[in-house]
């Protein structure tokens, strides 16, 4: 006699187990969505009644308490372009030298290995070495410059990373491709591999410059000032910025409980700026995709 | 002059030896086919004779490889200079993300020509040599990826005729088509044969013995026989290559 499985018992707790795992995974990823609108909706309404054309072209007034955080925002525009400028030119071309020329070396993985122990730095050390390299031995004091050397060291790693990582993904096949033509490599990472990476590096590069925004430690010690109602006239000037005037005016202003309006108001603004720029990112990345396989 | 000389050539791959003491010779305007079964070494051979295996790490050559009386692997070669002589169409079809057009004039402009009209006349003579042409003339501005595999196979043909190499080689060029296309590639390799000197690697044996004016048989690296492709799949002197050609191959 051939033995018999009981198939309607184990069909049904297989089943079972299913469809209780299926309903965990779906009610932790709907977890996540609303947490996420839950923050986003709490700033929101507490910032929204702020927001008015004199809170973003004005200075703050009256001990922090009134008035804008205009020179904040022009600071934070300043520091990213600063750093970006810094960190995406030398980014991006050690992670073409690591993927292109030194792939699978004991060079490139070394770099390899040194940028993710950099990526894991506490983002407090950096402030503390640019204030010790940038702003002492380099002498650039307190300035927009020692401040965007060190937050584009924070973002470098990234930079280098997201880079690396696109390249990867260009298959092999097209560089073959081209050499085969009698290009040279340069042509070919120029002409070939590089327009199609681009997409994806674009993307990361702007994330990373929604990272650097955000950032509060690094600039702590080397560029961000307390009050400075004006704008700044070099690059070794200090200016405000979003994130640290948030951290100030909600713990150490001259009255936090007055200037409660004008911190949800800061990080609206803030929070906002970083989602124009994710959602630049997402734009551009579709628009060199689609654009990338025509011309 | 013979357009490829081949003198005992051994090949390996780190401690691999893939190759060993190839010698083969192809004279102008003819099509030679390399048949064997997956990791004989018929690839590795095809590809050192426009010095792709040079991106490979840890390989080495010893022997002499000649095109056109030229060793390709001696001191002072430049392999750009090498590869514009020597053209290769590979298994799966790889246009580049560019248009019909670009595709087939990046070989051109890489090189440095910058004529315009040139670069036009050239583009076009070349997808017509591809038998191409009436399928593309009027979307040469279109994406490439938008073709089928079999058209995109054909521009990638056209793409290496462009810069009029004297060798084209093809590494298993149909095998990833369906029959109509590789019907299309075959009878291409007909008429390329009155300009260029092509050799193919490929899996199937109709193929081999419909293209080719010579077959060489290779096995576990070596080179086992190199005859008239008439002689090979009609009456080979090797008994390993007529269990092959023949299926029993064990």
């Amino acid at each position: 006699m051939t033995p018999v499985i009981n198939a309607n018992n184990s069909d049904n707790k297989k089943r079972w187990s299913q469809a209780i795992a299926f309903t965990i995974f779906k009610m932790m990823s709907y977890a996540v969505v609303a947490i996420l609108f839950l923050i986003l909706g709490f700033i929101v309404t507490k910032g929204i009644g702020v927001i008015s054309w004199d809170f973003l072209t004005l200075a703050p007034e009256e001990g922090m308490t009134k008035g804008g955080i205009f020179p904040a925002i022009m600071g934070t525009i300043y520091l990213v372009l600063g750093s970006s400028l810094f960190s995406f030119p030398i980014g991006i071309m050690s992670g073409i030298y690591m993927n292109e020329y030194a792939k699978g070396n004991k060079v490139a993985t070394f770099i390899r290995i040194m940028t993710n122990n950099l990526s894991g730095v506490p983002s407090v050390v950096f402030g503390l070495f640019g204030m010790s390299l940038f702003v002492n031995t380099m002498g650039f004091g307190d300035s927009i410059l020692a401040g965007s050397l060190t937050l584009g060291l924070l973002s470098l790693p990234l930079v280098i990373r997201t880079t690396e990582e696109s390249l990867k993904a260009i298959d092999q096949s097209y560089r073959e491709g081209s050499l085969a033509l009698g290009a040279t490599k340069l042509q070919t990472i120029r002409k070939v591999v590089l327009p199609m990476a681009f997409p994806n590096i674009i993307t990361g590069l702007i994330l990373s410059i929604g990272r650097v925004s955000g950032e509060t430690a690094p600039i702590l010690f080397t560029v961000a000032a307390y009050f400075l109602p004006k704008l700044p006239t070099s690059i070794f000037d200090q200016v405000m910025a979003l994130p640290y005037h948030l951290y100030v005016i909600s713990t150490s202003g001259t009255d936090v409980e007055a200037s409660r309006g004008i911190a949800y108001g800061t990080a609206l603004v803030l929070i906002v700026i970083v989602l124009l720029v994710n959602l630049l990112a997402n734009a551009l990345r579709t628009y060199f995709s689609k654009k990338v396989k025509t011309n | 002059m013979l357009t490829i000389d081949a003198k005992n050539v051994d090949f390996y791959y780190s401690e691999f030896h893939a190759l060993k003491n190839i010698n083969i010779e192809v004279e102008k305007n003819k099509v030679v086919a390399l048949i064997g079964p997956s990791g004989c070494g018929k690839s590795t051979f095809l590809r050192l004779l426009n010095r792709m295996n040079d991106l490979i790490d840890g390989t080495r050559m010893t022997g002499q490889v000649l095109i056109e009386g030229k060793d390709i692997y001696a001191p002072g070669i430049h392999v750009d200079e090498l590869r514009k002589e020597v053209g290769m169409v590979f298994q799966k079809p790889n246009p580049f993300p560019k248009s019909i057009f670009e595709n087939v004039a990046y070989g051109l402009k890489v090189n440095g020509i910058k004529d315009k009209t040139f670069i036009e006349e050239r583009v076009i003579e070349s997808i017509k040599s591809a038998a191409l042409w009436d399928e593309v003339k009027d979307k040469l501005n279109k994406s490439a990826f938008a073709l089928s595999g079999g058209q995109q196979q054909r521009l990638c043909i056209a793409r290496a005729l462009a810069i009029s190499p004297k060798v084209v080689l093809m590494d298993e060029p149909a095998s990833a088509l369906d029959p109509i296309s590789t019907a299309k590639i075959e009878d291409l390799i007909h008429e390329l044969k009155k300009d260029y000197t092509i050799m193919i690697v490929t899996h199937n044996m109709q193929q081999a013995s419909r293209v080719s004016d010579k077959t060489a048989y290779f096995y576990l690296g070596e080179l086992i026989e190199y005859d008239d492709t008439i002689k090979i799949f009609t009456n080979p002197t090797e008994i390993s290559t007529q269990n092959y050609i023949t299926g029993r191959f064990g």
